[in-house]
This record gives structure tokens, sequence and C-alpha cells, in this order.
């Protein structure tokens, strides 16, 4: 029981990444990714939306026809959307300003439906709540790792203009990681987002290839066939 | 044929009803959050001519004392706002929210408060889509650029003089861009001449908006 959970978390964080190893979502992945604080942002307004279409798929699932359950589907995360977009624009209307027509194109990241479609609507609402949560932190980790990468190699900096996010507080977490940088505006650039998530998905796979490596072949065999059963 | 029709007619009231229960629950959210998405933009307003205007300066409510005039912009069919500062009722400054599409990447929209000697009291740039690194250090946050016009009018430096440097102008480019201070200086010196010509009608007209526009 307990392993099921953990495979949908690994699945979800990892193995099934929705932005490293799916390449869902690429159009918000690509445009917002340029700092950090635009990527969190926009992360979680996502995996807030995984969270409540999947868990409201998975509890209505059995009310809707086959026929007419995608247009039943889409018509759930339209309505999440706007809600979470209108909660966006009065509690964080600075992150809404930035982030912008990227909010409601959230609807059209096809990661949601597809979750929807391929996991929530077949299986249990804690579960489907769980995957929704793990599938969306694991784009937010996509989002944010592209979104560091980009903002220190193209500004210079990191947690710039926090304050959107997290109050006036916030506005001294702005790190100097290079001082005196003149930027690069490659990185900052749709094709350096191309480039850097190139990177990325070359560096995933030299870790999974690395682990895969390490792990001795006679404990392997056991823990897969452990798994299928 | 029977089975068929209450199949699909079964099928769309549930497809229905999912559809009234989608809008019944945006247009809640849509009122529970509508005074205060309007109260953030209202801030966000005063913010901005906050940064052109001294708020000691005029005691009006300046964000319902506007008038939507189609000069200072590329689209006739989008007028741009002008908000009329006034102190004890006398006319103060004029805050006009001007469009140029001169720039190097779509339109520039800028904040131009006049006061009614003629001189500028500030300037900044509302929206723009200037590249990052090069043309985006006409905002405030990038370079202090844009506060070169504080004080500045057509006398001072003359009328010829309101170009970049590299035109013969009076007015710094960027390193490595300028096309965009170009269009900023150009977009600046209309809306200055637009105050000059038409001081007595933009402050005259009664004609005021009360959702005080964009």
């Amino acid at each position: 029981m307990f392993s099921e959970y953990s495979k949908i978390v690994k699945d979800g964080l990892w193995l099934n990444n929705q932005a490293f190893v799916a390449l869902l979502g690429l159009c918000p992945l690509l445009a917002v990714s340029n700092t950090v604080i635009n990527g969190l942002g926009l992360g979680l307004a996502t995996t807030m939306t995984l969270v409540v279409s999947n868990t409201v798929v998975s509890l209505i699932r059995n009310f809707v026809p086959d026929e007419i359950r995608l247009p039943v589907f889409v018509l759930v995360i339209a309505s999440v959307v706007t809600m979470i977009e209108l909660a966006m624009n009065a509690w964080f209307f600075g992150l809404y300003k930035i982030l912008g027509i990227f909010i409601p194109l959230i609807v059209t990241n096809c990661s949601i439906i597809g979750r929807a479609e391929a996991y929530a609507s077949k299986q249990r609402a804690d579960k489907a709540f769980l995957d929704g949560l793990s599938m969306g932190l694991g784009f937010t980790f996509a989002l944010v790792t592209l979104g560091s990468l980009r903002e220190i190699i193209g500004s210079g900096t990191l947690f710039a203009k926090a304050e959107l996010m997290f109050g006036e507080a916030a506005k001294t977490w702005q790190i100097d990681v290079i001082t005196d940088y003149s930027g690069m505006l490659l990185a900052i650039l749709p094709p350096g987002a191309f480039i850097g998530l190139g990177l990325l998905i070359a560096l995933k796979n030299i870790i999974d290839t690395k682990v895969e490596q390490r792990k001795p072949a006679h404990i392997q065999i056991p823990i897969q066939a452990a798994q299928e059963q | 044929m029977n089975a068929i029709i209450k199949k699909t007619l079964s099928a769309a009231a549930i497809l229905g009803g999912f559809s009234l229960l989608g809008l019944g629950l945006t247009s809640l959210t849509f009122h529970k959050t509508e005074a205060k998405i309007q109260e953030n933009e209202r801030q966000a307003l005063l913010a901005n001519l906050k940064a052109v205007i001294p708020e000691s300066l005029y005691d009006n409510d300046i964000v319902n004392d506007t008038l939507k005039v189609t000069e200072l912009t590329p689209d006739p069919t989008k007028p741009t706002v002008i908000y009329r500062a006034r102190k004890k009722g006398e006319p103060v400054a004029a805050v006009m929210t001007v469009i140029t599409p001169n720039g190097y990447s779509g339109n520039i929209s800028l904040l131009v408060a006049v006061k009614t000697d003629g001189t500028i009291s500030g300037v900044r740039t509302l929206s723009h889509r200037e590249t990052p690194g090069l043309g985006d250090r006409i905002e405030i946050e990038r370079s202090d650029w844009i506060s070169s016009f504080d004080g500045k009018s057509l006398d001072e430096p003359h009328q010829s003089q309101w170009d970049v440097k590299r035109d013969g102008g009076h007015f710094d480019q960027l390193t490595g861009a300028t096309i965009t201070p170009r269009a900023v200086v150009g977009a600046v010196k209309n809306a200055l001449l637009y105050f000059k010509h038409n001081q007595a009608r933009i402050f005259s007209t009664t004609e005021s908006t009360p959702e005080g526009g964009n």
C-alpha cells in the first residue's frame, strides 16, 4: 500500500516528470522560466490546478458517461483555472501582472488534461490527489531549476523580485550571484530556454544512467519482480 | 432508437449540469474577488501616478478626474487617458498616458506628467516589449535614464534639441540601444507639444470617466 503511494510521488517528481520526461507544457515552461520567482509562481499555480482538477475528475468519474468525459474534464479544468486566475489577481497582483497571459493559458497545458484522462479518471480520489500534487511539484521543480539556471546566467541574480510572491519583507532576498555582471541576453531570451532545458534533460539522463549502473544486478531483479505483483 | 435518444439526452443533461456548476462557481469567485481586484488596480495606478507627480501637489481625486484623447496613441479606436491634477480647483498638472509604436518591438506605453508651466514633473514606462538587458533600461527599476526628463520643457532644452545625442539632440541614448530611447524621447516631446497646444482644453473639459480607465 505504502509503496503504491511512494511510486506515485516518485513518478511525478522524477521518473515521469511532466517537463523533463513527458515534455508536456513546454510553452509556459519555456516562456516563464526566465527567473526563479516567475517559475515558482507559475509552477505553484499549475500544481494547484492539477490537484483540484485531478481530485474533481476522480470524484465525478463514475457519474460521467464515456462519450462526454472529455468535454466535462475540459469544463472542470477551465473553471478551476478561471478561479485561480481571479484569486491570483486579487491576492498576488504583482505576480499576476508578470505572469499575465500564462495564467489563463494553464488551461492549455497538456499535462493537466493528460493526467485527468490518463490517471484521475481511472483512480480513487486520494491517489488522484497525490498524483496531481506530485506531477505539479515535479513541473514546479523543472520550472524553478530552469529559472535559476537562466536567472544566474542571464542576469547574475537569484530570487529577484521575491516580494511579488512573499510580500515586502522578501525585497532583501535577492542574491547577487555575480556582482557587476552585464548579463547574457541569450539566457533570458526564448532560445536560452530551449538550450537550458536540453542541458537539464541531458543532466537528468546522465544521473539516471549513473544510478542504474550503481545498482548491483542481483538486487535489481527481485525488486522489479516484487513491483509487478 | 428510444434508448439512443434517452442516452443522448441524459449525456446532454449531465454536460449542461456541469456547465452550470462551473459557471456558478466561477461567478461566485468573481464576485468574491471583484472589489479586491479593483482596489489592486487603483493602488497600482496611484503608485504609478505618485512616481510622476508628488501627492502633495494636488488635492483632487485624480484617478477619477480623467479625459480620454486619441492624439497620443497610434490607434485612435483606443483612446488614452489623461489624469488631471488640481489643487483647490486650480489646474496643477496633467498626467498623460502616451503610446508610441516607434520602439524596437511593439508599442511602448508611457506616463508623462507635465505641470501647467510646461515643465515635466516625471516620466515612467508603463509597459514595453523592448529587448531585455538593452532597451529595458527605460524602466526605472533598471536605470535612472527615464529621470533625465525631470524638470525639462520645450524651452529647456530647446524644442529642436529634443532628440538623442546620436541624432544631434540633448538626450543620452542607452548603450547598445538607440531605437528605444529615440522612440521615448519622441513620444515625450509629442506629449509636451500636445500639452502646449491643448492646455486649455485638457483642463476645461468636464467629461470624466468614473472607471478611471486603463
